[in-house]
């Protein structure tokens, strides 16, 4: 059990005292209070109707009722019915404003999705770290303008690009058809104007995406591993791999 | 005495823990982190309105909303592609900032800092090797995270914009990870970035210009070097989390991620 500081029970005390003494004063009888706060002109209105002069046919009806409200048994202006309000209109809500929102299941943000997401970056780092501990990083022997490497090879990713560059003329591998691929990307939610979502309904686009990208992956692959020097074709398990991360 | 010790109550494991978590509660450090107005301002209990005020009380606010769909929340629609990039971005700054401070762009130094910094800096191999493997794998995250999203039908209306903001931020990526492959001055960045750039000045009209621009000259040099190195620390870095910031902010104002299929 809680302790009650002395002070605070003293101050209860004289509250309870000093409400007591007011219940006790003449004020409570009926007549509202000297300081209220309602304007002088609004009291004699309600005064007035009480009586019955200039109301409302309905609120005449009631004076009958009204005129027990002091007691506290019904607030003032309760109708012939005792119906303390008046329905005036129904408005629909569609009417005023537009509800599109069906109720969405949701879930709290924490823990529910904070929780994966901390744990999946504590797998990234974690994998990170292990692989960097195994594995290091190449670094060859410092620049030198005078010496080419053969092959020398670009970045894995733009691996599929150099490839291009063995079939076509530069303008069209290195900068063409980079740049419609890019371009393509770009506008494709503006070029699909198929609403759905559902894969069954996407046949012919994720079809086209998957055959582009096995393209691009194939030439990534072959450009990597299938590359020796002069970047002729090899096979890597014949003159080995010539690829650097 | 045998006796004594058979009937005294076994304590199980279920008892055990509950008695080390509340004496870890009645403890001084726990009572100074949970206190109200301490690190948690208003004491942490679990319940919904608390679940609510981690995310809106916090900094995260900025990133997620309070409540998101059910099905948001699944590993396996997502793969945690997106984030993982977004994480490995982060990660990428933390180690990139660490191989500042022993690193000068400049081509008589360029290599040697590299060299030293994997043989007498501490974690200094370290770091280098979690920079550039975190690096490839963000380019895969990325480019995986895209296929992810086209897959799923995720860049259809409402959300057309924020697919191209993220092509544009693919591209970023690659422009981050190019310009870094240049910085360690070897045989291999150096090469590998001339068979890059030679590509470039094939584009029409601007193309030699722009070659000239990022090159610092006709051919690669020392002006390359410095220019790549302000491009990979700081110029792409900015640009990118602009986009990052539009992206984000996007996929909330879009109605979260897309789906359920």
């Amino acid at each position: 059990m809680t302790e009650i500081p002395e002070h605070l029970l003293k101050r209860a005390q004289a509250a309870r005292d000093k409400a007591a003494t007011e219940t006790g004063s003449p004020d409570s009888a009926g007549a509202p209070p000297a300081d209220s706060r309602i304007p002088e002109a609004l009291l004699n209105r309600s005064k007035a109707a009480k009586e019955g002069g200039g109301v409302a046919v309905a609120e005449r009806v009631a004076t009958g009722v009204v005129a027990v409200a002091p007691n506290g048994n019904a607030p003032i202006g309760t109708g012939p019915g005792g119906h303390t309000q008046r329905l005036l209109t129904v408005v629909k809500s569609g009417s005023i404003q537009d509800v599109k929102a069906v109720p969405v299941d949701k879930v709290h943000t924490w823990p529910h999705l904070l929780g994966p997401e901390f744990v999946s970056a504590l797998a990234c780092t974690a994998f990170l770290f292990v692989f960097s501990w195994f594995v290091n990083a190449p670094l060859l022997q410092a620049a030198n303008f005078n010496q080419t490497p053969n092959p020398s090879k670009a970045p894995w990713y733009f691996l599929g690009l150099q490839e291009l560059l063995t079939m076509f003329h530069p303008m069209i591998a290195g900068v063409t058809l980079p740049g419609v691929a890019l371009v393509a990307l770009i506008l494709t939610p503006y070029m699909d104007r198929n609403p759905s979502n559902k894969p069954e309904d996407r046949k012919f686009l994720t079809s086209i995406f998957t055959v582009h990208l096995m393209f691009w992956a194939v030439l990534v692959i072959i450009g990597s591993f299938f590359r020796g020097p002069g970047f002729n074709f090899v096979f890597p398990w014949v003159e080995g791999i010539f690829f650097e991360l | 005495m045998a006796l004594t010790l058979d009937e005294r109550p076994k304590v199980t494991l279920k008892e055990r823990t509950t008695k080390v978590n509340e004496s870890l509660k009645a403890s001084q450090a726990w009572n100074s982190i949970f206190r109200p107005g301490s690190i948690f301002r208003k004491g942490y209990t679990d319940s919904p309105r608390n679940r609510s005020y981690v995310i809106m009380n916090s900094v995260l606010y900025h990133l997620h909303p309070v409540k998101v769909k059910r099905h948001a929340v699944k590993v396996s629609y997502t793969l945690c592609l997106g984030g993982l990039s977004f994480f490995l971005f982060i990660l990428l700054t933390v180690t990139g900032i660490f191989l500042m401070f022993f690193y000068r762009p400049t081509a008589t130094n360029a290599w040697q800092d590299i060299q030293s910094l994997q043989t007498s800096v501490t974690f200094g191999l370290m770091v280098r090797n979690m920079h550039r493997w975190g690096a490839h794998l963000m380019v895969l995250s990325t480019f995986l995270h895209m296929s992810r999203v086209f897959y799923h039908g995720a860049y259809k209306a409402p959300r057309e914009f924020n697919w191209v903001i993220g092509v544009i931020l693919l591209t970023l990526t690659l422009l981050l990870s190019f310009t870094g492959y240049l910085l360690p001055w070897d045989q291999l960045a150096l090469w590998a970035v001339a068979v890059g750039t030679n590509m470039m000045g094939y584009s029409p009209v601007i193309g030699s210009q722009v070659r000239f621009v990022l090159l610092g000259g006709v051919e690669i040099g020392a002006e390359t070097l410095l220019r790549w190195y302000v491009l990979h620390v700081l110029l792409f870095p900015f640009i990118t989390v602009i986009f990052l910031a539009v992206h984000f902010w996007r996929v909330r104002k879009d109605g979260g991620i897309s789906g359920p299929l």
